[in-house]
C-alpha cells in the first residue's frame, strides 16, 4: 500500500531510514539538533546529528573532508543561496578532489537546500541556481517535483559516492502525493513522463512541473495534447527522454523558474537544437522567469516568473494557434 | 610522547635526513625550469625553508595520523613516505604521478600515506582538514589531523569558520600555521593586524578560546614539543590548537607566471624582487635551518659531519634518480582525461 507522503516529511523519512541503513550518514546544519528532544538527535546522538555555527564555508568544508575520510554527510542548508556563500566548496573543491587525485578519493555529501521560494521572500532568497551548477563536472544535482521524487531522490543522493546538491522547492513543501513502499530510490539521469501526451513536449523542474501539469489540463480542454516531462535530476540530464518526446510531438516547450541565461532551459534547447533539430515542427519556446531579480510585492513577482497562462500561450504558439496579447 | 630531548639518535637522524630529502628535492624541482623548460606547467610552489618546520611536525604523528596541506604540498608526503618518483612525476605531468597527472605541483594526494588530498584554494584545505577530524571523532579512530596553511590562509573566512567550529566540536585537529613572511608576494605586515601590531599571529587562538603558540619553525625539536602537546591534547578529546611556525620561505612565492611560450622559472625572493631588502633575505639565508640542525647534531655527537656527508650525498643520488623516472615516465593518454570525473 503506497503512503500518503508530504513533500518535507518525504524528505525527513529519506534522511533517516538512510540513518538507520548507514551509521556513516551524518546530518548537520543550523538552528536544528538544539536540544535533545530533537527527532533525529533522539534517533541517532550528537555524533551524528550537529547543530552548526552560521559558517558555510566550514560546514560544507567539513562534509568534503568528513566524506573523503568515510562519512556520508548531509548538510542542511535552508536556502540554496546560502550555499553563495561557500561557492568555492561547492563548485571548486567537492567536485575537484576526486578528479586532481586520479581517482584516489571519492567524495560522497549532499548539500540540501530549499529554492524557489516565491512568496515575498523578494531577490535574495527566491533564487534557483541549479544554473552555474549543472555545467560542473562531477557535481550532481537533484530537483524533485513530488514527494515521492523527494524521497528516492534523497535515499539516491545518500547513496551516490559523489557530492550531490539536492534542491527541493518551497512552494512544494506542502504538497502531498503517494510514496510507494519499502526502500524507495529514484535513479539519478531518469526523467519522469509526469503526463504522456502527442502534440507538444513541455519539460520542467520542480514547481515548473505542478504549473506545467495545471497548464496542460487547461490545454486538454482545447484539444492539445501536452507531455510533461520532468528530468528529477539537471546533472545527470536525460536528454534522450526528451529527445524521444520531442521526436513524437515535433514541439517543445521549456518552462523554468530561473531567468532565462541562467535555466536548465536554455541547456536542454543547446541539446535539442544539436541532437533533436531534424524532429522540431516549430521553434522551441522558453517560459522562464524575466531578466530581473525577483521583486518583493506580490504583483511584480507574478508577473516576472512563469505562469500557468504564459505555459498555455506559449503551448499554443508553437502549435501555431492564435494566442491572447500579454 | 618523548620529548624533543628524549629522541633518539637513530631518529634525529632520521629527521635530519628527511629535512635534506625536501630541500634536495625542491631543489630539483626548481632547476628543472632551467634544464628542462616546459616540463613542468602552471605553477609550483615549493617548501625550502619549511624543513625544519614540516619534519618537526610529522615527527611527532601517530600511524594512522593524518596530513592535509594547502597547495605548497611537496615536502609532507616525502615525509610520509609516498615515493619520491611518483611526486616528481606527478609535477612533471606523467603517467607515473602520484594522481596519474590529474593534479600535478597544488594537488597532491597520496591517501594510502595518510595524505588524502590538498587545495590549490588558499585557506579551504583547512576546512576539509577539520572534516577528516569530525570523521575520525564519528568513527572512533583515534587519529589526530594536521593542518598545514600559511600565513596568508589565515585571513580567509575558511579559517575563522572552522577554527571556530572545531573549537565548538573538540575536533583532534592540530592548525599549523607557516608563518613564512610572505602571503603570496605581500608582506605579512601589509596585510595581517597582528603583525602590524607587532604581535605573533598565534594569537588569533583567543578568538576562538584555545591554545595558540608561537613557535621558531627553523628548530625542528622546538617544533617537535610544541606540536607533542597540540597532538596530546587533540588525541585526548579536548580539542584542537594553533602552532604559529615561523620560519623563512627560500624560493620565492612560486614560479614566475608567464604565458606560452616564454618560458618560466624562479625568479628572486620578494623581498630582493619586490621590495629590495636584500639584507633580510641573507639574513634568512644565514639562519638555514639545515645548517643549523646539522650543526647541532654534531654539537651533541648524534653524528660526525663525514656521517652527514654520507647522508647528504645519498639524498642527492635519490634525487637525481628520481628526476631520470620522472623525465622517462610516459606522458598520459590524452583520452584519460575523461577518467575519474564521477565515482
Amino acid at each position: 500500500m503506497p503512503r500518503e507522503m508530504m513533500f518535507a516529511e518525504a524528505i525527513a523519512v529519506a534522511i533517516t531510514e538512510e540513518m538507520q541503513r548507514d551509521a556513516n550518514v551524518v546530518f548537520y546544519g543550523q538552528n536544528m539538533a538544539m536540544t535533545d528532544r530533537d527527532p533525529f538527535v533522539r534517533k541517532f546522538g550528537k555524533d551524528r546529528v550537529r547543530i552548526t555555527p552560521i559558517s558555510e564555508t566550514a560546514e560544507l568544508g567539513i562534509a568534503v573532508g568528513a566524506a573523503m575520510m568515510g562519512l556520508r554527510p548531509i548538510v542542511e542548508l535552508y536556502m540554496s543561496e546560502f550555499m553563495l556563500v561557500a561557492f568555492d566548496e561547492v563548485i571548486n573543491e567537492a567536485p575537484r578532489m576526486r578528479y586532481m587525485s586520479g581517482g584516489q578519493v571519492k567524495v560522497p555529501t549532499v548539500f540540501k537546500a530549499g529554492f524557489g521560494f516565491a512568496a515575498g521572500w523578494a531577490g535574495q532568497h527566491s533564487n534557483c541556481i541549479y544554473g552555474p551548477l549543472m555545467g560542473i563536472p562531477g557535481l550532481k544535482v537533484a530537483v524533485p517535483s513530488t514527494a515521492a521524487d523527494a524521497l528516492g531522490l534523497m535515499k539516491s543522493a545518500i547513496r551516490d559516492d559523489n557530492p550531490v546538491v539536492y534542491l527541493h522547492h518551497y512552494m512544494l513543501m506542502l504538497d502531498k502525493c503517494p510514496v510507494p513502499d519499502g526502500d524507495y530510490l529514484v535513479p539519478f539521469g531518469v526523467a519522469d513522463i509526469k503526463r504522456p501526451g502527442t502534440d507538444v513536449t513541455i519539460v520542467a523542474t520542480a514547481w515548473m512541473v505542478k504549473k506545467s501539469l495545471a497548464a496542460a489540463e487547461m490545454l486538454a480542454k482545447d484539444g492539445i495534447s501536452a507531455e510533461v516531462i520532468d528530468p528529477r535530476t539537471l546533472a545527470p540530464l536525460d536528454v534522450k527522454t526528451i529527445i524521444e518526446s520531442v521526436k513524437k510531438t515535433g514541439r517543445l516547450v521549456l518552462v523554468d523558474q530561473a531567468p532565462k541565461h541562467a535555466s536548465a532551459a536554455i541547456v536542454i534547447a543547446g541539446e535539442v537544437a544539436e541532437q533533436g533539430f531534424k524532429y522540431l515542427k516549430a521553434p522551441v519556446k522558453m517560459v522562464t522567469a524575466l531578466d530581473t531579480s525577483v521583486p518583493y510585492s506580490e504583483p511584480m513577482e507574478s508577473f516576472v516568473l512563469p505562469s500557468e497562462a504564459k505555459i498555455a500561450s506559449a503551448v499554443k504558439s508553437v502549435m501555431g494557434m492564435p494566442v491572447a496579447a500579454d | 610522547m618523548p620529548t624533543a630531548s628524549q629522541l633518539s639518535k637513530d631518529r634525529l637522524i632520521w629527521m635530519y635526513t628527511q629535512m635534506c630529502r625536501i630541500r634536495e628535492f625542491e631543489e630539483r624541482v626548481k632547476r628543472t625550469f632551467v634544464e628542462h623548460p616546459g616540463v613542468i606547467r602552471g605553477h609550483a610552489h615549493l617548501a625550502d625553508g619549511a624543513e625544519a618546520s614540516i619534519v618537526g611536525c610529522l615527527a611527532t604523528r601517530g600511524e594512522n595520523d593524518l596530513v592535509m596541506p594547502s597547495y605548497r604540498c611537496h615536502g609532507y608526503p616525502l615525509v610520509l613516505g609516498t615515493p619520491a618518483r611518483a611526486l616528481m612525476s606527478e609535477i612533471y605531468q606523467r603517467k607515473d604521478g602520484i594522481c596519474k597527472g590529474f593534479g600535478g605541483s597544488m594537488h597532491l594526494a597520496d591517501p594510502a600515506h595518510h595524505f588524502p588530498t590538498a587545495s590549490g584554494i588558499i585557506g579551504q584545505g583547512i576546512a576539509h582538514a577539520a572534516g577528516a577530524a569530525y570523521a575520525a571523532q564519528v568513527k572512533k579512530t583515534g587519529q589526530v589531523i594536521y593542518s598545514f596553511f600559511g600565513d596568508g590562509s589565515s585571513k580567509q573566512g575558511a579559517f575563522y569558520e572552522t577554527l571556530n567550529m572545531a573549537a565548538v566540536w573538540k575536533l583532534p585537529v592540530v592548525f599549523v600555521l607557516e608563518n613564512n613572511g610572505y602571503q603570496a608576494y605581500t608582506h605579512v605586515a601589509l596585510e595581517d593586524a597582528n603583525a602590524k601590531a607587532g604581535d605573533p599571529l598565534a594569537q588569533k587562538a583567543k578568538a576562538f578560546s584555545i591554545p595558540g603558540v608561537t613557535v621558531d619553525g627553523t628548530d625542528p625539536l622546538k617544533v617537535y614539543d610544541v606540536v607533542s602537546t597540540a597532538v596530546d591534547r587533540a588525541r585526548a578529546g579536548d580539542g584542537p590548537s594553533l602552532i604559529e611556525s615561523k620560519f623563512y620561505r627560500m624560493s620565492p612565492h612560486g614560479n614566475a607566471i608567464t604565458v606560452p611560450p616564454v618560458p618560466t622559472q624562479f625568479q628572486e625572493h620578494e623581498s630582493i624582487e619586490v621590495y629590495g631588502n636584500k639584507a633580510e633575505y641573507e639574513a634568512a639565508r644565514k639562519n638555514d635551518p639545515i645548517g643549523k640542525f646539522r650543526a647541532h647534531l654534531i654539537a651533541n655527537g648524534a653524528f660526525a659531519d663525514g656521517d652527514a656527508k654520507k647522508i647528504e650525498e645519498s639524498v642527492r643520488a635519490e634525487m637525481e634518480e628520481v628526476v631520470k623516472f620522472a623525465l622517462a615516465s610516459p606522458l598520459p593518454s590524452p583520452a584519460d582525461a575523461l577518467n575519474y570525473v564521477y565515482a
